[in-house]
């Protein structure tokens, strides 16, 4: 459990970091929290050379909320996103997610932008963020682009960023409605048999729009529009559930693994998800 | 001067038998002022580590090494070549085998040590590992002991014949290349014949799965051979330093004198630190290289994946009984996969440990254990972790199997288990496969553990929540577990019991300091369990001087009499023994003293609490403290001066500690989830010396079976390959996944040990797995279930569910 040797990196500003990553090109990564890279190199599973600390650049620890989306600065921690009152008022899901990340220890390192940017379909916020329709800013030697989360993750630890970019912020359309993260694991610090974050709005009685995203149930997260839809128009009966669950598991291509073979995830996605959509639908 | 003080007040100064003193150890180990092995650094010293094999059957065609000696301060690289001229490339065993130190043509497990990096730091050393080149030439893997009994492949090319015949091993003959030995306890025939003509028989299969003690610290130790006084020292992570010593001794040829072994403060061992591990010796050879102490410690991989797992054992039973339930015989047979080597740690003559306590509480008049043990491509091991030698597996096996029993005969469990209890008036109990139980009240412990928990109250709700189920109302279901434990403890009597021909006696050493102080030097060596604390206790009710102004010292061979150290809750039945009789010493020389300075005769005085007094005349007395400084001061006729004694002691008997576990729990049956309830543990380990580190032990223990049971593994794909390498996939429960124990007990006191205690810190273990497991059993008993394997993980128990169609 010990790292190849690599050369460390504290650069005091942004234009430092993308210095460093145009002269190392894929040799160098930035690090946020560290928890989920340090572990990869203590493991020798990642190779990087040039380790580029973000922790003294400043300008990406802040909470921001506005009056129709919040921007939450990649750096913010996960505990962070659980002590802020006004997030837990305008947007109740990232606190229930944020909580059942990791264990506190982790929470107190672990980073939102660290959690989205890396592309680990364990991590919990890819997911959430593609519920809640999340855009991811990077900024790089050609400037600031956003990516919509939905549109980030291509493959296992695999995204739209490019390695010489490097991810700031999150902004979340203020979410509305009624909203659930449920997540089974077989332990703390686990990363999920099956999650699914759910944000719903009711209107009448009736299901005006929902928002669906599952994790660890394929090599990215996975947002099911078709399972939302089948809610939409809905009393979110018993027949819409099955709808919806029916559709979900058409969007999603879990793998066997230590937590049990796919048709164990399979049956477990459909009920957490519909006790999702219930407690969602319950707030809503 | 008048004695103030009244006779209570000077028992509870003592702080001694039956006291909740806090744990001396606690304030260095909450300060993170403990010392571990990892924590010693010497100047100079070294960091070794090893090149471990990713296959699990492989030839080695090569070792290259030159790239690795290269790497900027890698100072050297051992193989299996550099060790043979010194005899050092296999090692003896504690089972009578013999395994690789290093890698020696080919590899039989996993990350089976291949080389050793010698370093000038841990990170040289890994990176001169990484550039160390081996050419493996695969072989065809079993993991699977049956298939292993089956094939032509052969594992062990040492242990047959160049004719291609079988010789017998160190437990007798073998009847297959990857046979190791058949052990048998009880009668074969006779126990056939009452299970055939039994009126009713219940039947069953499981597999008890392989899994790790997984201590906090990891193993490792530091090496330093003195070249110019030809002493060698090693600090280590070792339950027996004595043994180690001894073993060091023979299989190096330094004389045992000038070996001096130290365990320092030791993170947990369960087992997983008794015996002897390549690194040792590669850290002792590599030091005498390069005449610098070296140091080897595992990562958190190297301990899971390599050093000695526990369990492991297929076991089919047959329980026989009448209609009403009265249980005429029991038959057992256990295919035990051991691993590439033999390397369990058990007593020389019970290569199955104490599997033959396998009739549990139970008062069974024939019975008949028959236990195979086998070689796979998988890591040696098979030490008994948090339990004596192989009691989990007994214990498991009988709950499950009287549960069977109770399914089949259509019967409660908790009654099954009443009408067949020893009773009290049978003890001392001489069980069908051969062991005399010293004391038990099994029906005392049960009823006030049942009434408790109000058991009748939950099986109505459970038939309730079955109802409820059943009619769509819910879809949780209930499990009762229930679990009664014999323990078999303190091994033990030296005329069965030896380890390598060294008896497992176990000794204590007292020095009373003129101020009367003292200090006791005992042949174990806690790893937690507060020795330190309790052994003090112990003393100060013997010799009455206070626990406070007692030290208690394990651990360093120089100091500390011989003794086979800590493991089998064998220290407070045999070293908690030997201290009260050293203190019993004490006080005979002491009543001597007394009696002179009195000026009566020695039969005239008598201890009482803190001092000796004149029978009949109580004003007239010497304190202990008082006797201490004469022992040093006073020219007694006839008596030596100072005030020391030394016990080693070889009990008659092992002790039996009991207990009754109740477990009540909630399952999600469409998740698999599990939540408990409830957990109820009564505990009689005999006379209490310390309860609040009884309950400690308790609940660590419960915790570690609550791991086992649910989910905790040591798991192989078909390649061999571990599938649970890391603390992601192995199970160790934190906080967040235990319940609220509660705990409870009787006082059985063991009629042959000096103070009656039994010893505790195994028994929830071996209690609670199968009291956990039968819960979750017992949830889908009315569904038509009878027995699913263990752990019981979500999928484990939603396949459970799903196979009894609760899922459609």
């Amino acid at each position: 459990m010990i790292p190849a040797a690599f050369e460390y990196y504290r650069p005091k500003d942004m234009a430092g970091v993308l210095s460093i990553l145009e002269e190392h090109g894929d040799d160098a990564r930035v690090m946020a929290g560290g928890h989920s890279l340090i572990p990869m190199m203590k493991l020798r599973m990642a190779d990087v050379p040039h380790l580029i600390d973000l922790q003294d650049v400043g300008g990406m620890s802040d909470i921001e909320i506005g009056s129709d989306s919040l921007r939450i600065g990649a750096m913010v921690t996960q505990s962070q996103i659980i002590e802020h009152a006004e997030l837990a008022q305008v947007a109740p899901i990232l606190r229930e997610a944020a909580l059942q990340i990791a264990d506190p220890q982790v929470r107190y390192m672990g980073t939102v932008g660290g959690n989205v940017a890396n592309g680990d379909p364990g991590n919990d916020m890819p997911g959430l963020m593609q519920c809640l329709d999340a855009s991811f800013t990077v900024v790089g030697p050609d400037g600031e682009r956003d990516i919509a989360a939905r549109d980030f993750y291509e493959a296992a630890y695999m995204t739209a960023r490019e390695d010489e970019e490097v991810l700031t912020a999150v902004t979340v359309p203020l979410p509305k409605g009624g909203y659930a993260y449920e997540k089974q694991k077989r332990k703390i610090g686990d990363y999920a048999t099956a999650a699914a974050a759910v944000q719903i709005v009711k209107e009448g009685g009736a299901c005006a729009s929902a928002s669906i995203a599952m994790t660890n149930l394929s090599d990215t997260p996975v947002y099911s529009e078709a399972a939302g839809a089948a809610l939409v128009g809905t009393s979110v009966d018993d027949a819409a559930l099955k709808a919806a669950v029916s559709a979900m598991l058409e969007d999603i291509d879990p793998a066997d693994d230590n937590r049990g073979p796919v048709a164990f995830k399979n049956h477990v996605a459909g009920v957490i998800l519909r006790r999702a959509i219930e407690r969602a639908w319950s707030r809503a | 001067m008048k004695d103030e003080v009244t006779r209570e007040e000077r028992v509870e100064n003592l702080k001694g038998l039956g006291c909740s003193r806090k744990r001396v150890e606690d304030a260095r180990f909450t300060q993170g002022k403990g010392n571990y092995v990892d924590d010693i650094k010497l100047d100079g010293m070294l960091f070794g580590d090893f090149v471990r094999s990713p296959y699990a059957h492989a030839r080695i065609k090569s070792i290259d090494t030159a790239a690795a000696l290269e790497v900027p301060g890698v100072l050297a690289v051992l193989t299996a070549a550099d060790l043979e001229p010194l005899g050092l490339h296999w090692m003896p065993t504690l089972a009578g085998d013999k395994q690789m130190v290093l890698a020696d043509g080919k590899v039989l497990f996993q990350g089976q040590e291949v080389a050793f990096v010698v370093a000038e730091d841990r990170y040289a050393a890994a990176d001169g590992m990484e550039a160390v080149e081996v050419e493996y030439e695969e072989l065809p893997v079993l993991v699977d002991p049956f298939e292993a009994l089956k094939s032509d492949v052969v594992l062990r090319e040492d242990l047959v014949a160049e004719d291609g015949s079988i010789p017998a091993g160190a437990h007798g003959p073998r009847k297959h290349a990857n046979h190791i030995f058949t052990w048998e306890a009880g009668d074969k025939e006779p126990t056939e014949q009452v299970i055939v003509n039994a009126e009713v028989v219940a039947e069953e299969s499981m597999y008890y799965h392989r899994t790790h003690p997984c201590p906090l610290e990891t193993c490792g130790c530091v090496a330093s051979m003195d070249k110019v006084n030809g002493k060698l020292t090693l600090w280590g992570t070792f339950q027996a330093p004595h043994a180690i010593r001894t073993v060091v001794s023979l299989i190096s040829g330094i004389e045992e004198h000038n070996i001096r072994v130290i365990s320092p403060d030791i993170g947990g061992g369960f087992g997983n630190k008794v015996g002897a591990y390549p690194g040792y010796v590669c850290s002792v050879v590599a030091s005498i290289v390069t005449g610098k102490p070296v140091k080897w410690i595992e990562d958190r991989m190297d301990n899971l994946m390599t050093t000695a797992f526990a369990r492991d054992y297929h076991m089919t039973g047959k329980i026989s009984a009448t209609k009403e339930g009265k249980i005429t015989g029991l038959h057992c047979h256990v295919t035990a996969d051991h691993g590439g080597f033999d390397a369990c740690a058990d007593p020389t003559k019970f290569p199955a440990g104490f599997m033959n306590i396998c009739t549990g509480s139970y008062d069974i008049p024939t019975a008949y254990l028959e236990v195979d043990g086998v070689y796979t491509n998988k890591a040696p091991g098979g030490v008994s972790y948090r339990c004596s030698f192989r009691v989990t597996e007994a214990v498991y096996f009988i709950e499950r199997m009287i549960e069977v029993l109770a399914i089949k005969l259509d019967m409660d469990a908790a009654e099954l288990r009443r009408i067949n209890f020893i009773r009290k008036e049978q003890f001392p109990y001489t069980a069908a496969l051969g062991w005399e139980y010293d004391s038990g009240d099994y029906h005392t412990a049960w009823d006030k553990a049942l009434k408790a928990v109000d058991y009748e109250g939950l099986r109505a709700e459970q038939a309730q929540r079955v109802e409820d189920f059943k009619a769509g109302k819910t879809r949780k279901l209930m499990g009762i577990g229930l679990s009664f434990f014999t323990e078999i403890v303190g091994a033990g009597p030296v005329k069965n019991c030896d380890i390598l021909g060294l008896g497992m006696f176990d000794s204590c050493e007292i020095r009373i300091h003129p101020t009367g102080s003292a200090i006791a030097r005992l042949g174990t060596i806690s790893q937690g369990q507060g020795h330190a604390t309790t052994f003090a206790q112990i003393l100060a009710s013997e010799i009455g001087l206070p626990a406070d102004s007692i030290t208690i010292e394990e651990g360093d061979t120089d100091t500390a009499p011989y003794g086979l150290g800590t493991y089998g809750s064998r220290s407070t039945p045999v070293a908690g023994a030997a201290t009260a009789m050293a203190g019993r010493k004490i006080r005979a020389k002491a009543q001597m003293i007394a009696a002179y300075l009195l000026e009566v005769h020695d039969d005239d005085v008598e201890f009482d609490v803190d001092r000796f007094v004149v029978k009949g005349a109580p004003e007239k007395f010497k304190t202990m403290k008082e006797i201490a400084f004469a022992a040093y001061n006073q020219a007694i006729p006839g008596i030596e001066p100072g005030l020391e004694a030394v016990s080693y002691y070889d009990p008659p008997n092992m002790t039996y500690p009991f207990g009754a576990y109740v477990c009540v729990m909630d399952i999600d049956v469409d998740t698999g989830v599990t939540d408990i309830r409830r957990f109820y543990a009564l505990d009689d380990c005999g006379t209490r010396i310390n309860p609040m580190i009884i309950e400690g032990q308790v609940h660590g223990g419960l915790t570690e079976a609550l791991a086992v049971a649910l989910g905790q593994e040591i798991a192989y794909d078909d390649m061999g390959n571990v599938k649970t390498g890391t603390l992601m996939d192995f199970f160790l429960p934190t906080a967040w996944e235990v319940p609220n124990y509660e705990t409870d007990y009787t006082v059985t006191p063991s009629p042959h040990h000096p103070i009656g205690a039994k010893g505790v810190g195994e028994s929830p273990h071996v209690g609670g797995v199968p009291c956990f497991s039968n819960a979750v059993q017992d949830a889908f008993r009315a569904f038509g279930n009878t027995h699913t394997n263990m752990p019981h993980d979500h999928w484990r128990i939603w396949k459970t569910a799903n196979e009894l169609g609760l899922h459609d």
